[in-house]
């Protein structure tokens, strides 16, 4: 292969530039020991975050976002295994418009499901309430478990399945020692993009969570409609160094292009 | 018959069901509902709030403000999107790593910190303008906050990775010997893009193109955010509907129209891609 051309390096350095410099003036401002948000700033300090531990009510937001990620990527693998095992190894009448229904929610809106949300759950009195909160970010964090999972399944050897069932394997049994394994690479991966799409979530939430109920992207949305102060910096530093994180072991695990690509 | 797909594939359904169709049914009748502003949502059938949204200056000029935002968004993510994937594809296996990190991360951090990013980078004492003052480039801020221009440019950046990725899957499938084969034949770097690289990673590109539309014309936090009250967009607009004037029909209806015409778009131009290049995919 011959050389790079100069010039399409230094494109690819002024986009790295481009997608890092928001990030980077985030992390910076936070450090600022002024009460607004300036840039450049004379001295550095602690004080938001310090002041986050006061900031109780987004306390409680990231813990309610990082339970109700967890639990509505659990209830999404528990929904998304057997759907995608039916989908990937039966050939059966409907199958298409099943797999339609059940992806339907990367093709729609956020806002038009919020509102449609919204509109179900005031009819049945589950506005604001947790259960329907992890209802709606299930339908949406499903799509992305369920085609991971289906890629995990595509290539798996049936013969593996005929074998323990001749050896008296029961449905159960083989299930369990034998096609979970093999699924599990897509289950893991789903279920933390699941999380990730689910924690970082806000335009539906906006609809459909209430004030004891409000998730974090959901509060921060609120607070910077109000006002821009540092907190919110410092808050958003902190997202970004766990997201650092969570990234490089996802690079380690699965490689990052491959775990995203499952999200476009 | 075997039913045991069905019993596989139930509760997932079921929820699809629930909270999905249902509540779009739903929606569907509250936009055939009247409204006045004394009484809230009235019973009864009416084609009023889509009457209004097609004569209304006002909703049009909104809904033409997001299709061309969607559309520029859209192109510009085209033009730096591609070729960043193409280098993406040709450095040092060690910088791609970095690379990636810095130019895929980005999907993995919430919307809201990035948007907050770009209200602090924006703003009228923001970097942006202390660099062009400093520089002499301008002698008085550009507005860029609450500015189509600043709504622009937040939406590339939250939504071109997703175009670096489609691009990125399409050039994994190419030969790197078709390249090499035009090269020894003496074609120049250009030469070797538009003819042979491009046609391979068309169907990515177009495919990464309909997902940045269909995210554009829908996105909700950052136009809010960037654009303020003032430079609405058609989710925004939904969001005051709903939550502000409590016009729930009408905010249904204009839900409806994004849905629908968002959804046409995708499909359509789905279905040519797929007609166009079918030899690509097999």
């Amino acid at each position: 292969m011959s050389r790079t051309p100069l010039g399409l390096i230094l494109f690819h350095w002024l986009f790295a530039l481009f997608m890092l410099a928001p990030l980077v003036v985030v992390v910076l401002v936070s450090f600022t020991d002024k009460g607004y948000i300036a840039l450049p700033f004379d001295g550095a300090s602690w004080r938001w975050y310090r002041a986050i531990l006061d900031a109780t009510d987004f306390i409680d937001s990231f813990k309610l976002s990082l339970g109700l990620g967890a639990l509505s990527a659990t209830v999404a693998v528990l929904l998304a295994v057997p759907a995608a095992m039916a989908i990937a190894w039966h050939r059966f009448a409907g199958r298409d418009a099943i797999l339609g229904l059940l992806l339907s929610p990367l093709m729609l809106p956020p806002i038009v499901l919020g509102i449609a949300l919204l509109r179900l759950f005031t009819h049945i009195g589950a506005t604001g309430t947790l259960w329907g909160l992890t209802a709606a970010h299930t339908v949406i964090v499903l799509p992305y478990v369920l085609r991971l999972v289906i890629a995990a399944a595509t290539g798996y050897d049936h013969a593996l399945s005929q074998a323990a069932t001749s050896l008296g394997a029961s449905a159960w049994t083989r299930f369990r020692r034998i096609e979970l394994p093999q699924l599990l690479p897509g289950i893991a991966g789903g279920w933390i993009i699941a999380f990730i799409t689910s924690f970082d979530e806000v335009t539906m939430s906006l609809f459909v969570s209430g004030a004891r109920t409000a998730t974090l992207p959901v509060r921060m949305y609120n607070h910077i409609a109000n006002t821009i102060d540092p907190l919110l910096a410092s808050l958003s530093t902190v997202l970004i160094v766990l997201t650092l994180i969570l990234m490089i072991i996802l690079d380690r695990a699965f490689g990052l292009d491959r775990v995203l690509g499952g999200k476009a | 018959m075997n039913r045991t797909p069905y019993w596989l594939a139930g509760p997932g359904i079921l929820a699809a069901l629930v909270f999905v169709a249902l509540p779009l049914v739903l929606t569907m009748a509250l936009s055939f509902s009247p409204f006045s502003n004394a009484s809230g949502v009235g019973s009864g059938f009416t084609v009023t709030n889509y009457v209004q949204i097609a004569t209304d200056g006002y909703y049009l000029a909104i809904f033409r403000r997001t299709f061309e935002l969607a559309l520029l968004v859209t192109g510009i993510c085209v033009a730096i999107g591609v070729p960043e994937a193409y280098v993406l594809s040709r450095l040092s296996p060690g910088m791609r790593a970095v690379s990636l990190v810095i130019v895929l991360g980005p999907l993995l951090i919430s919307v809201i910190v990035r948007t907050l990013g770009w209200t602090i980078l924006l703003g009228n004492e923001g970097i942006i303008n202390r660099v062009l003052l400093a520089s002499g480039l301008t002698t008085e801020p550009v507005k860029l906050m609450y500015t189509f221009t600043g709504m622009t440019l937040a939406l590339v950046h939250v939504l071109v990775p997703f175009m670096v990725l489609s691009v990125w899957a399409s050039l994994q499938k190419l030969d790197p010997a078709t390249e090499q084969a035009a090269e020894s034949l003496g074609a120049s770097t250009a030469t070797v893009m538009t003819r042979i690289v491009l046609p391979q990673v068309l169907p990515g590109v177009l495919s990464g193109g309909l997902i940045v539309f269909a995210l554009a014309a829908s996105a909700f936090a950052t136009p809010a955010i960037i654009g303020g009250r003032r430079l609405k967009v058609v989710p925004t607009t939904i969001y005051d509907e709903f939550l502000g004037n409590l016009n729930w029909p009408l905010g249904a209806a204009l839900s409806l129209v994004l849905l629908v015409i968002v959804l046409a778009i995708s499909l359509g131009a789905n279905r040519y891609v797929e007609r166009r290049f079918r030899q690509v995919f097999q």
